[in-house]
């Protein structure tokens, strides 16, 4: 993956009837890199596509494409393409209509137009399809033709807006490692669009996580994941026990009265703090033998492990695990401090946690 | 450049809707007029809605009209409503040819309608007030079904199915699932079908019987003869009549989307 | 369920009473001569000269009001369809409030302004200009049949325009296309159904229109919808009247699937 930035998004704002949707966003994308711009909804995130798109003007800032500054761009001037959430296929042209759109509009000769519709619909695994009506295809198909019909036209970037959101689970998932592969094939820079979580880390190079305008966290899926930055990272990404603590000094942080070991450096002491512990971070031991005693108030079998909630310390800890305690069993809680992640309590209101729509 | 496209745009809607409102402004204008010559101004007055309301063959077209145009609207409304009803449990054959015959008044030339009609009660019985009625009623039909007939497809079957299930009997849960969807559809065919009843003429023409008038076929009498300028004041309460319930129902539709959200 | 069907009973049995019924009455006396033997004579009189005018002017004049009409209300609805008062019914209610008052008082009202001493006139007058005699020719009908039926071309297009999707305007954008070759490519084609809604419920009335032309016209121009109406109130020769229906009848139906092509919901349901 080249270092180089392909798109720079400088000091961004934007409000839409006085309410504010983005506000003074800075974001930098590397050629090649697939990035997914994930947050829940109204944190702005359509917003920003819709601005690389074209289809948005900022009130502030400015987009820089490639070197050149093109805010005022419209879309079709714009050497990128979007594949839109409901697929907006046209419905009054048939399939090879749809993918020659854009190439025709680029005046390619007819032979041209042919090789590359027959190149696109065998890129997804819709070979034999030219002739066809949009509407007789099911949501999957439709939405491969829409990135087929973007990806003819040769586009520097792709940007998808929610392409998986309307299809059912196993088509999502199936459709996940083909963007993968697509991508990888072309070699082009893909921003990507989600509030699905288990989307963003299964693809993405980079996540930038949104909310209310912000940019939250940006970084790999791992770096989100393992090290989130704030309290809403964490709860947006996966569950978490989310606990005020005391960090009473380096590597030692205290959590429902009780002193737990931890890895983290540099913070004042007696600081008010978040801990975030990952439910399958915590382990369940026999009791008195960890650093908390409780018991086990719901247990319920998940597949690949079962999921319980512990009553220790006056919280009510989330625990997976692949070994099951009974309802009503004493247990004690014990966590490596490695796994203990620190996080400094938000100071605004925009920071703080919303209401998700998971 | 943007501002002058705007402009223009504004200025192409003003013109046409100008033009649109520019005759009726006339009849208004003229409804207070002194002078009964029609394109003079005598000066103004109020005499004629005065007149208007002491000349009894007027109020009588006036009160045929609308008595005529209710009640087919209404009974367009029930058959219609329930037609489409039958036809949703009916197979697409079925359904199709239905769909076609019922297009047939709407499509064909209302002259061709009129005359129809006309022919089959001058054969069988006598034109009168019944020819009429039944003839506004065929011309209304099709806009209660053409409003109601693709909202009945959409609107969920489940929905049915779940109040059944709930211990709702059929008319029951109709009544309270099924009608209350349809509504806002058969409503809206109810308003198409009364205006066009009401604006109708030419059917009305043919289908009535001596000595019943409506306010079209009075006025059409009139033509030759010069307009009473009382049908000028006349049209004017209408059309205010209309203008206040418009908006008053466009209130009342705002105010309860307001209370909605 | 299968009950259900039955409600559709006292429909069937209006729709065969009143729709099918009086047409065949209209079949019979149109085919049956003065001692009600079969004869082809009334639909043949169609061939009479002053007949053949009278359904090619007919013809002209619907087709022109059409026309007009279509090049009037595309762009007005085209505008109001873009335009933030669309989530409103306002709009719509503005084009049929007119139709509210009397259309007969309408034509009537449009006959003063168009009046050798009418408004118009005088307003042509007060600015120097020269006076226009419209009256009692084809053009007054032209305009009488554009004023009527405008609101009828506007409707379907406005609502087949509000339909379309704005995502797909914005893929069309962003695969390339400019405002030109958005409304060509995309917008156009979406919206010709709406169209041909709008073509016929302004060519089907225009076609038999009488009154328009017999207030407008003057009795100098004889529109066919003017020679059937003369047959049954004047002529009283029933026969005559009803093979002219005829013929009328099958000229619209046999149109109607030619413009039909275009609807493909096969409903007619985007006339309203």
């Amino acid at each position: 993956m080249s270092k180089k930035p392909l798109i720079d998004l400088v000091h961004i704002s934007k409000a839409f009837d006085g309410e504010t949707v983005l506000d003074d966003l800075s974001l930098s994308i590397r050629e090649n890199e697939f990035l997914t711009l994930l947050g829940p909804s109204g944190c702005g995130k359509t917003t920003t596509l819709r601005i690389l798109g074209g289809f948005v003007t900022p009130d502030q800032g400015r987009v820089i494409f490639d070197g050149a500054d093109i805010t005022m761009l419209p879309p079709n001037k714009r050497n990128l393409n979007t594949v839109f959430q409901k697929y907006a296929l046209f419905p009054h042209m048939n399939i090879a209509e749809n993918i020659a759109f854009g190439l025709k509009i680029s005046g390619k000769s007819d032979a041209y137009i042919r090789d590359k519709i027959a190149y696109a619909l065998k890129l997804v695994n819709l070979e034999g399809y030219e002739k066809r009506n949009p509407t007789a295809l099911s949501g999957g198909q439709q939405q491969r033709i829409a990135i087929a019909r973007a990806i003819v036209n040769e586009p520097k970037v792709l940007l998808l807006d929610e392409p998986l959101g309307a299809l059912d689970l196993k088509l999502r998932q199936e459709m996940q490692y083909e963007l993968i592969r697509l991508k990888n094939e072309l070699g082009i820079t893909f921003i990507y669009v989600t509030h699905d979580q288990e989307e963003a880390l299964t693809m993405s190079d980079t996540v930038v996580v949104m909310n209310q305008g912000y940019i939250q966290q940006m970084g790999t899926p791992e770096d989100i994941y393992n090290e989130p930055e704030n309290a809403f990272v964490a709860d947006f990404i996966g569950d978490s026990n989310i606990i005020d603590g005391i960090m009473l000094r380096d590597e030692l942080v205290e959590i429902l009265g009780v002193r737990f070991p931890c890895v983290d450096t540099g913070f004042p002491k007696n600081l008010p703090v978040d801990v975030v512990i990952r439910p399958e971070d915590v382990i369940l031991d026999d009791p008195g033998k960890g650093l908390l005693d409780g018991v086990v108030s719901h247990l319920i079998f998940k597949g690949v492990h079962y999921e319980m909630e512990v009553q220790a310390g006056g919280y009510e800890w989330l625990v997976q695990s692949t070994v099951a305690h009974p309802v009503g069993a004493s247990v004690s809680i014990r966590v490596i401090p490695f796994n203990i992640q620190i996080m400094n309590k938000p100071v605004s209101e925009d920071e703080k946690a919303v209401a998700l729509d998971e | 450049m943007v501002k002058a496209k705007a402009f223009l745009k504004r200025f192409y809607v003003g013109l046409v809707f100008f033009l649109l409102y520019s005759p009726i402004l006339v009849m208004i204008v003229c409804s207070f007029n002194s002078s009964k010559a029609r394109t003079v101004w005598g000066g103004f007055t109020f005499d004629w809605y005065l007149q208007l309301f002491r000349d009894g063959a007027v109020l009588e077209a006036v009160r045929t009209s609308l008595l005529l145009t209710a009640s087919a609207a209404l009974i367009a409304t029930a058959l219609g409503t329930l037609a489409c009803l039958g036809m949703a449990a009916m197979g697409k054959q079925s359904q199709g040819v239905l769909i076609s015959i019922t297009n047939i008044p709407m499509l064909n030339a209302d002259i061709v309608t009129g005359i129809a009609v006309m022919l089959l009660f001058v054969r069988f019985m006598n034109l009168g007030y019944t020819s009429m009625l039944i003839a506004h009623v065929t011309l209304c039909i099709p806009y209660i079904i053409l409003n109601v007939m693709p909202k009945l497809r959409q609107t969920n079957t489940s929905i049915y199915e779940a109040a059944l299930d709930l211990g709702a009997t059929p008319v029951y849960a109709f009544i309270k699932v099924v009608l209350p969807d349809l509504m806002p559809a058969i409503f809206s065919g109810f308003l198409l079908a009364f205006t066009i009843s009401l604006d109708d003429f030419i059917i009305t023409y043919f289908t009535k019987g001596a000595g019943i008038n409506t306010i079209s076929t009075m006025l059409y009498q009139e033509v030759r003869r010069g307009i009473n300028p009382e049908m000028y004041a006349m049209s004017t309460l209408l059309f205010l009549a209309i203008l206040l319930i418009l908006f008053a129902a466009n209130r009342i539709s705002e105010t309860q989307e307001e209370k909605g959200a | 369920m299968n009950k259900q069907k039955f409600l559709a009973g006292p429909y069937l049995v209006w729709a065969a009473g009143f729709i099918i019924l009086p047409l065949l009455m209209v079949l019979y006396y149109g085919l049956t001569g003065d001692e009600g033997q079969l004869t082809l004579e009334h639909l043949a009189a169609i061939a009479d000269p002053i007949h053949v005018k009278a359904l090619w002017e007919s013809l002209l004049i619907a087709a022109g009001s059409t026309a007009i009409c279509l090049v009037i209300a595309y762009p007005l609805a085209y505008i109001l369809s873009r335009s933030h008062i669309r989530q409103s019914g306002a709009v719509i209610m503005l084009f049929i409030l007119p139709m509210w008052i009397n259309f007969l008082l309408r034509i009537l009202a449009l006959q003063m302004i168009l009046a050798n001493t009418g408004i118009l006139n005088a307003i042509l007058r007060f600015f120097g200009l020269p006076r226009l005699h419209l009256m009692y020719s084809h053009g007054a009908i032209l305009i009488g049949m554009v004023y009527e039926y405008l609101p009828f071309m506007i409707l379907p297009i406005y609502n087949i325009l509000c339909k379309i999707d704005r995502d797909v305007i914005d893929a069309a954008r962003d695969l390339g296309a400019d405002g030109i070759t958005v409304f060509r490519r995309i917008i156009l084609p979406l919206s010709l159904p709406g169209v041909m809604s709008g073509v016929i419920m302004v060519f089907i009335p225009g076609i038999s229109e009488f009154v328009i032309a017999d207030i407008l016209g003057g009795s100098k121009i004889l529109l066919i919808g003017n020679v059937i109406e003369q047959e049954f109130s004047l002529a009283n020769d029933w026969g005559l009247g009803s093979g002219l229906s005829l013929v009328l009848m099958l000229f619209i139906f046999v149109s109607m699937p030619l413009m039909n092509k275009y609807d493909k919901t096969g409903e007619g349901q985007i006339l309203w």
